[in-house]
């Protein structure tokens, strides 16, 4: 799109939304929020980049392939779901540090699954998206 | 007894397909790696049958939440059994496709799909939840429509858009079921559940609910009159998915009914009629649409419907030598149907066609090969001592125990198609002398493989052979494990004792 303003106005908005986005995922555990909405601003966020300037600009921000953050995310999980074995605990039973982080709140390993959640989304979405611009 | 470690074969399929995805479009890598984890996971699955034939019923609650309310895992030896000839079947397809797949198919995540595919059959094995047993059904049809459509021909395509549309509306009739259960007993534990049915006063909703279950199963299992999209979809994908297709997701729905059928709508007589009679037409229409058709491919998919038939049979008789004689069958079916969509690859690989009237001369060309191939072929019709004989005596036993004179004719009759359908297959395929074939441009043919690539195709058929003539053999050891299986099958007590952590009372 060439419209100044929308250009203008995605670049302020990109980092806004991801910050956003992580700000949705913190918020998940006891509230609405949580790793797929939080992912799904994430990707949002991207994609708006890309409407703005392109393809190309917004796959060199990112770095990596979006298609490699699905198994990254799905590490995450796996990890959250088996940490109860190695003491002796069922799966995914739910593990809490004792004292809340500064800023974050209670850390358990339910944030770290929706933290793989939240991967998986943004690798998911971005992939199909980006995947469908490249053929029309 | 609770141990957590039996999702342990689950969790091992699904690292082992995320680690695949690492390997993206890296596709020898991938090879190695499936094969490495196909044969690790069937170490940890002997190792949990070991494991629950020596220790009885083990019980894990996911999430550490009590048991009517968490969702539960529990291996008991009719599971471990499934998840044991899963990670077989899965081991030899893993090798298979390693050896025949086309690499434009393999590109697109084959491998990882495959063990994520594994991993939901297993997980319905081993769940105790129903609604769980439902999740786990949507990640293996999931998994089985990307698997049916890699490649994306025409004619996949066809095949997949008939077997997507009925399996979501089975997995609609199974939930509506779900609902039905939550709604009469407001639980989905099938221990729990089973408990609270048993004393429901209004039979008729319990009778309807069986009912949707019955269809809901019967079209993934693909029995009487809603099995047309089976043969409309097995011949499309390459026989490499086949097999695992044929091996292992029609038996899924078998596995949900014998478990449904015995814990929770135990000893429903009507039910047990309809089973009878949908059995018997089964036989009937998969035997008679095997003649008729000149694709080995579509040959093969009625036989799978065929062979439904047995199973049903089985679990409408309802006595305890009807389910061993169910079990027994079903662990032979397992092995061998997935071995025959092999043998069907291999035997594409080699012509190029699988048209029966076509093909010709495999018994001069490749003696040895032939040999193999009667293996599975003649286990499949059951001609004694092979493994498909001992499952039959047993249903005819149960049949004349019940007085089912009418179902012992269509079993009989089922194994004289089979055997007539076989024996036309070895006659046209094997004994006639071959003909001069098209060759098509494009594709590579089995003299011309490497080496490795030949070994790979021929030795997943060698090892399910190998598993076949033990069945058959050795048929003692799966006769004890089956009777055991089928023990606590219909005396579900020691399975909802595990769960529920209920203590016995013992005088």
């Amino acid at each position: 799109m060439k419209s100044l303003i929308f250009k203008t106005a995605s670049t302020y908005l990109l980092p806004l939304l991801l910050l956003f986005s992580i700000f949705i995922l913190l918020r998940g555990h006891y509230l609405p929020g949580g790793g797929f909405v939080g992912g799904l601003i994430a990707a949002i966020a991207f994609l708006i980049h890309s409407f703005a300037f392109g393809l190309k600009e917004t796959q060199s921000i990112i770095k990596i392939n979006p298609g490699y953050l699905m198994p990254i995310g799905l590490v995450f999980a796996i990890g959250a779901a088996i940490a109860p074995f190695f003491i002796g605990a069922p799966i995914l039973k739910g593990l809490w540090f004792e004292e809340p982080f500064k800023f974050i709140g209670m850390v358990g390993s339910a944030l770290f699954f929706d933290i793989g959640v939240y991967l998986v989304v943004i690798g998911a979405t971005l992939t199909i998206m980006f995947s469908i611009t490249d053929t029309v | 007894m609770s141990n957590s470690t039996i999702v342990l074969p689950i969790i091992f399929q699904f690292v082992a397909g995320t680690i695949l995805l690492f390997f993206w479009r890296k596709i020898s890598v991938q090879k190695v790696l499936s094969i490495l984890f196909s044969t690790l996971g069937l170490g940890i699955s002997v190792w949990l049958f070991l494991l629950v034939w020596e220790h009885g019923i083990l019980v894990t609650q996911s999430g550490d939440w009590k048991a009517p309310f968490g969702i539960s895992f529990v291996a008991d030896i009719f599971g471990v059994t499934m998840v044991l000839l899963s990670s077989i079947a899965g081991l030899a397809v893993s090798i298979f496709s390693a050896g025949s797949m086309r690499r434009e198919r393999l590109e697109f995540g084959f491998f990882p799909i495959l063990h994520l595919l594994i991993m939901g059959l297993q997980g319905a094995f081993l769940t105790g939840d129903i609604f769980n047993l439902y999740v786990w059904f949507e990640v293996v049809i999931i998994s089985s429509f990307v698997l049916l459509t890699l490649g994306g021909k025409k004619q996949q395509l066809e095949g997949a858009l008939k077997y997507v549309s009925l399996n979501l509306l089975a997995s609609s009739l199974f939930l509506i079921g779900i609902g039905f259960i939550y709604g009469l007993t407001g639980s989905l534990n099938m221990a729990d559940v089973a408990i609270k049915l048993d004393s429901l006063q209004n039979r008729g909703l319990v009778s309807v609910t069986s009912g949707i279950f019955l269809v809901a199963f019967g079209i993934k299992s693909a029995i009487f009159p809603m099995y047309f999209w089976l043969p409309a979809s097995y011949h499309t994908p390459p026989p490499a998915v086949s097999a695992i297709f044929a091996g292992l997701l029609t038996k899924l729905g078998i596995y949900a009914m014998l478990r449904t059928f015995t814990l929770m709508f135990g000893g429903d007589e009507f039910m047990g009629d309809i089973m009878v009679i949908l059995a018997a037409l089964t036989i009937l229409s998969g035997g008679l649409g095997a003649l008729l058709k000149q694709n080995m491919g579509k040959i093969f998919g009625y036989l799978i419907v065929c062979h439904i038939g047995f199973l049903i049979a089985g679990l409408g008789m309802y006595t305890e030598l009807a389910i061993m004689g169910t079990v027994f069958y079903l662990i032979h079916d397992i092995i061998v149907k997935t071995n025959l969509f092999m043998v069907s690859g291999l035997i594409l690989k080699i012509n190029g066609t699988q048209d029966i009237r076509q093909l010709g001369g495999m018994y001069k060309n490749y003696p040895l090969l032939s040999l193999l191939m009667a293996i599975p072929l003649f286990s499949l019709v059951g001609i004694p001592p092979l493994s498909g004989f001992w499952a039959k005596i047993f249903l005819i036993q149960a049949g004349l125990d019940t007085k089912e004179y009418v179902l012992i004719g269509f079993i009989v009759l089922g194994s004289f198609l089979t055997l007539w359908v076989i024996a036309r297959l070895w006659g046209e395929v094997f004994w006639k002398n071959s003909t001069d074939l098209p060759k098509k441009a494009d594709g590579l043919y089995f003299p011309q493989m490497s080496k490795i690539d030949q070994w790979l195709m021929v030795f997943p058929i060698v090892l399910l052979s190998g598993i076949s003539l033990y069945i058959g053999f050795g048929a003692e050891n799966i006769i004890l494990l089956s009777q055991r299986i089928s023990l606590e099958l219909m005396d579900p007590s020691g399975y909802i004792e595990a769960v529920l952590g209920l203590k016995t009372i013992n005088p």
